[in-house]
């Protein structure tokens, strides 16, 4: 299984390569950008399709398997595998990303500059996705972080925030809706959780005493169980806001609504489903006890950020913001999910970041296109596209429905396993707002489709196009993911149920 | 051998949903996609007959979600007599309906119609894996995504404002429901450790289903088949759903979807059997939604909203009769009302199309201008009022009597009382819209095209063969007493007089009339206020909490972070000036601090 074709490797530093061809070979020529950005990640993304069919599920456990030694002394090591959980995240990265090439196809400005850094940053992402060396996963978190600050900060869109209140001057001051506000805000509540996680990476290496950063080593040792929690904690609050926690989630709106096209694809996609995924595989992997201990915390975050964020995108004008606060409702199915610590609702939590990651990246790239051709994000404005743009109102129609947890479509299945999960696990009332976020949900989405895309067409908006060319290529790749997972749901679930069996054996032990 | 047809029959559909769906010439074609899902739900109906006729039953389950060691949900086939027959109607009723439309909406452009037949092929498919679900994921399944066609059809003309409110409002109230029926779902997985009405069937059997909470599991269930089957007090939506095209109303709006709610109740019986509490509820919610539905039918001036509150009512009276125990009856009522509801539903389509208004007061006079299309709504009045020899007075009939041998004599009362109504409020629409005197020079309406009568004379058709093989082999089982059928016919003769005398020959004053129930005429008329009360709930408290969330959100969990770091800029504006790029002043510094460290030194050592 090992031997031959490093293809963890391949498939994480392909963008990166891809990368340094666009700095060096594609100046001012921005076909060839476009077309070293599509290959490279195409290159990922067929070699994500091909470990996906080549992970030997009865085997299980940790598969294609490298190790390069980096430092030795101190017990670092470029080692990388996957197991069940993370090959679907590798999956959905190179699926996000390689839409997303093509749905920000029409990037005019610095095209070159632009997409070099968000093929840098996918390297990062596939890094921690593929790392069992802690501090080589903390290297490559950093990576997908912080390009973000520039892609948002140069290629982002202002936003309309009329501050007002007590604190407006506070507002007028640090610029609240501009894009370089959120890219500032993001980075920094990143940063902020990144040390965090440097600490608890830390913390681990020290108090083991076996001088190694690898996943595999720090497993087997049993941590006291104070550490664990303080540890499992520090995690908590380090990956999890990246994940969107509440009530530090507020840099995601901010961030995903001036973010391009493919960065808010990127990061709503895929980026958020880090912070939950290392809590998940850092945090309950190596600190059951901490984790069992702390699931009571997670599990009600998790529940105000379901109903919260519902309530927040119920209350947006602003298009991108109504996806953006969708992102931090979903994200607590994802937590819930992993809080019940139930084969279940952990196989659900999964599967919702798989489902949340292609729906989420559906909706940003349709508000794109909306974006790009009605120049405006203001719902109120819009009104019967569905006319001049049938296959949009489509598209998005699918990416709702899923967001509401129709069946059929991805975001049933994940939402019916976190529900069961829900009720087995200690705290059996989760349940309630998790199902209460669905309705919710199902108020927003829909109110939100009525206005943009039902109703009479007006005559301002007449001329408005529907996608077209690599456009297409985006929207027909997702809407096909999103449904094929929603009907055949052992797809994923076949090679996860391997990694959360043993994941919650561990966890229920102790 | 019945797994595979009835595969056949699921796929049918499926294939030529796909096949539209995708497929973009075809689509943009209109009517070619049209002969595509009419000729796939034709076949489908075929296959469906010789799954009804053949007598073994059969289970087929495939894993569908897997799990550690065996998967953890499962979906399949269940073939019995139920499903057999419920295949029949679903399908009969869909290709009717879709030949049907063909000339309905023969103004439509070829994409919008090509959409529309997309979406019947997908509610066929929908419908018939509904029927067949062996498991309570899978029903749920196919019960969201009938609903879904429903919400898509009901919007199928989006660009009206009022379709497309009604759209959602349909969705969020059957949501509603739906809420309930997974949470139902998912304790009922948690007590019992499986989703299959088999195994669930066999626990029941042997009484291995844990008693304690299982009234409230099943009530949540129930409220699935409420927002579905337009129970009150979530019937709101069915009136409203009247906005998409008539067709789809006959179809969805009565013959199928609406009653997934009685055949849901019906299929897992043996389950609600545990909890006769929540079986007593299931009948008065019935009785009363049948009552309450028929008050408001008798001052509905809309033809096609009069039929809806009718579904409603009838809807109610099949809950009544599967709560009684007598899902029998239920089933038989759910199989007939489907039948001559969809005719009534296409004349009206038919009269509409000639007239083109809904209104029955702009219409009067069209027996003579009609004759065909007023006969067939007339055969469709009359089993509706449950006269004989028609169709619904035999299931009409089993209801009342499965009622009255559950001991309700209350519910029963309310029944009998709305077959009174029933009688008085369809001769209402009869007489006014086609007996009374022309309205006015209508633009020369004229006679359903051939694609429409034939749908209508077969539904016809049925309507009196239905009833006529019952006057000839008397159905087995449950009779009421010797009363009962006199009684029934009294009512429904009574209701007839009443509104042959109140609008034929005007004896009696429709005025007076509704001056005599003055509060019941007055609540009716505003719907009972409830779709008020919902408006206003969604709006004091699911709209206005969500902004109080959004300020909350926006000025205090992100204001305090914002105020920090405007803090943060104000205080790093103010130390920069210390860096002046004075000599003197950083002397001063160094001096000042000397003089604190000698201070410090010298009285706090």
């Amino acid at each position: 299984m090992t031997g031959g074709l490093p293809v963890l490797s391949l498939i994480t530093w392909a963008p990166f390569v891809g990368a340094l061809l666009i700095m060096f070979t594609a100046r001012h020529r921005p076909q060839a950008v476009r077309l070293i950005a599509a290959i490279t990640t195409g290159v990922s993304a067929v070699l994500a399709l091909w470990l996906y069919v080549a992970y030997d599920r009865q085997a299980a456990g940790f598969q294609f398997y490298e190790k390069l030694p980096l430092v030795p002394p101190l017990g670092i090591n470029y080692e990388v595998a996957v197991d069940g959980m993370s090959l679907l995240m590798v999956l959905l990265t190179a699926i996000i990303i390689f839409a997303g090439v093509f749905a920000s196809w029409t990037v005019a400005s610095r095209s070159q500059e632009f997409y070099a850094l968000l093929l840098a940053l996918v390297t990062g992402v596939f890094g921690v996705f593929v790392s069992l060396d802690l501090f080589v996963l903390f290297l490559f978190y950093e990576l997908a972080v912080l390009p973000m600050y520039l892609l948002i900060g140069i290629w982002g869109s202002t936003g309309e925030v009329r501050p007002r209140g007590i604190f407006a001057w506070a507002y007028r001051e640090t610029g609240v809706g501009t894009k370089e506000y959120a890219a500032m805000k993001l980075t920094l509540y990143l940063l902020f959780g990144s040390a965090f996680i440097l600490v608890g990476i830390f913390a681990l290496y020290t108090s083991s005493g076996i001088g190694s950063f690898s996943f595999l080593d720090l497993e087997g040792v049993a941590f006291d169980r104070g550490l664990q929690r303080w540890v499992f904690l520090a995690f908590y609050v380090g990956f999890g806001i990246l994940a969107g926690i509440w009530p530090l989630h507020t840099w995601s709106p901010d961030g995903h609504a001036s973010a391009p096209t493919a960065v808010s694809m990127l990061h709503a996609g895929v980026l958020m489903k880090l912070g939950a995924y290392g809590v998940v595989r850092v945090g309950m992997g190596l600190l059951p006890a901490g984790a069992a201990d702390l699931a009571w915390l997670v599990g009600v975050i998790a529940c105000i950020n379901i109903v919260y964020g519902a309530l927040s995108a119920m209350a947006q004008t602003d298009l991108k913001y109504v996806i953006a606060y969708s992102s931090v409702s979903h994200m607590g199915i994802v937590m819930l999910g992993a809080a019940t610590l139930t084969e279940a609702g952990l196989n659900g939590s999964v599967f919702q970041m798989f489902a949340h990651g292609v729906m989420t990246g559906l909706c940003f790239a349709l508000v794109g296109l909306v974006y790009e051709k009605a120049h405006s994000r203001e719902i109120g404005k819009m009104g019967g596209f569905g006319r001049v743009m049938p296959g949009i109102a489509t598209a998005f129609t699918i990416a709702g429905l899923s967001s509401l947890g129709l069946p059929a479509t991805a975001g049933f299945v994940a939402e019916l396993l976190t529900f069961m999960g829900a009720w087995r696990s200690l705290h059996p009332w989760w349940l309630l707002p998790a199902v209460a976020g669905t309705f919710l949900t199902a108020i927003y989405v829909l109110r939100v489709i009525k206005q943009i895309f039902w109703g009479p067409p007006s005559p301002h908006f007449a001329h408005l196009e529907d996608a077209r060319g690599p456009e297409w290529v985006a929207l027909v790749i997702l809407v096909a993911v999103i449904i094929l997972f929603g009907l055949v749901p052992g797809l994923a679930l076949g090679p996860v149920d391997t990694a959360t069996v043993p994941l919650v054996a561990r966890i229920v032990a102790p | 051998m019945p797994t595979a047809l009835a595969l056949t029959v699921l796929g049918l559909p499926f294939a030529s949903f796909a096949a539209i769906a995708l497929v973009r010439p075809l689509r943009r074609a209109g009517r070619v996609a049209g002969w595509v899902s009419i000729g796939a739900i034709a076949c489908a109906f075929l296959a469906a007959l010789v799954v009804w006729r053949s007598p073994q039953g059969a289970e087929a389950l495939w894993g569908w979600i897997p799990a550690d060691e065996e998967p953890m949900v499962t979906v399949g086939v269940l073939v019995d007599e139920l499903s057999g027959a419920m295949l029949v109607l679903v399908t009969l009723v869909s290709l009717l309906v879709q030949v049907y439309s063909l000339a309905y909406l023969e103004d439509e452009a070829p994409p919008s119609l090509g959409r529309y037949y997309a979406y019947q092929s997908l509610f066929a498919f929908s419908m018939l894996g509904l029927v067949l679900a062996p498991t309570f994921v899978q029903m749920f399944v196919f019960w969201e995504l009938v609903g879904l066609c429903s919400y898509l059809l009901i919007g199928y003309w989006y660009d009206r404002p009022s379709a497309a409110r009604a759209a959602v409002k349909a969705f969020w109230i059957t949501k509603l429901g739906d809420v309930g029926f997974i949470l139902g779902i998912v304790l009922l997985w948690a007590a019992t450790g499986t989703f299959e009405f088999s195994a669930l069937f066999e626990m029941a059997r042997t009484g291995q289903i844990p008693l304690a909470g299982l009234s409230l599991t099943m009530f949540l269930i129930y409220l699935g088949a409420v927002g579905k089957s337009a129970q009150f007090p979530l019937h709101v939506w069915l009136p409203d759903a009247m906005e998409g095209p008539t067709p789809v109303s006959a179809l969805i709006h009565a013959a199928t979807m609406v009653t997934a709610g009685v055949f849901m109740v019906t299929r897992t019986m043996p389950l609600f059997e545990l909890v006769p509490g929540v079986l007593t509820l299931i009948v008065w919610v019935g009785a009363f939604t049948a009552l309450l539905a028929a008050t408001m039918a008798c001052v509905e001036a809309d033809i096609k909203r009069v039929l809806a509150y009718s579904t409603a009512s009838q809807l109610g009276y099949m809950m009544a009769a599967a709560g009684a125990g007598a899902s029998a009856a239920a089933f038989f009522h759910l199989g007939t009302h489907g039948v001559f509801k969809a005719l009534l539903f296409l004349a009206a389509g038919a009269v509409i199309h000639a007239v083109g208004t809904n209104d029955i007061f702009r219409m009067g006079g069209l027996f003579r201008i009609l004759p065909r299309t007023a006969t067939v709504f007339l055969i469709g009045t009359l089993a509706l009022a449950g006269v004989w020899p028609f169709a619904g007075f035999f299931s009409k009939e089993a209801v009342l009597a499965g009622v009255l041998h559950g001991h309700l004599p209350g519910a029963f009362v309310m029944l009998a009382l709305t077959a009174f109504l029933t009688a008085f409020y369809m001769f209402r629409v009869v007489f006014i819209a086609f007996f009374g005197r022309p309205h006015d020079v209508h633009v020369h309406p004229h006679e359903a095209p051939p694609l429409m009568a034939v749908p209508l004379w077969i539904l016809a058709g049925l309507t009196i063969g239905i009833g006529l093989r019952f006057v000839v082999h008397p159905a087995e089982g449950e009779h009421g007493p010797g009363w009962l059928v006199p009684l029934s016919l009294g009512l429904a003769g009574a209701g007839f007089v009443l509104a042959w005398a109140t609008y034929q020959v005007r004896i009696v004053s429709a005025a007076a009339l509704a001056a005599m129930f003055g509060p019941i005429d007055y609540l009716a008329r505003r719907r009972y206020g409830l779709d008020a009360l919902y408006a206003g709930l969604y709006r004091a408290f699911i709209l206005s909490f969500s902004r109080l969330v959004g300020w909350v959100d926006r000025y205090i969990v992100d204001g305090v972070l914002n105020v920090l770091s405007a803090w943060t800029l104000r205080g790093g504006d103010v130390l920069r000036r210390m860096q002046s790029g004075q000599p003197q002043d950083y002397v001063y510094g160094v001096a000042f601090g000397v003089l604190l460290l000698f201070v410090w030194a010298q009285f706090w050592r």
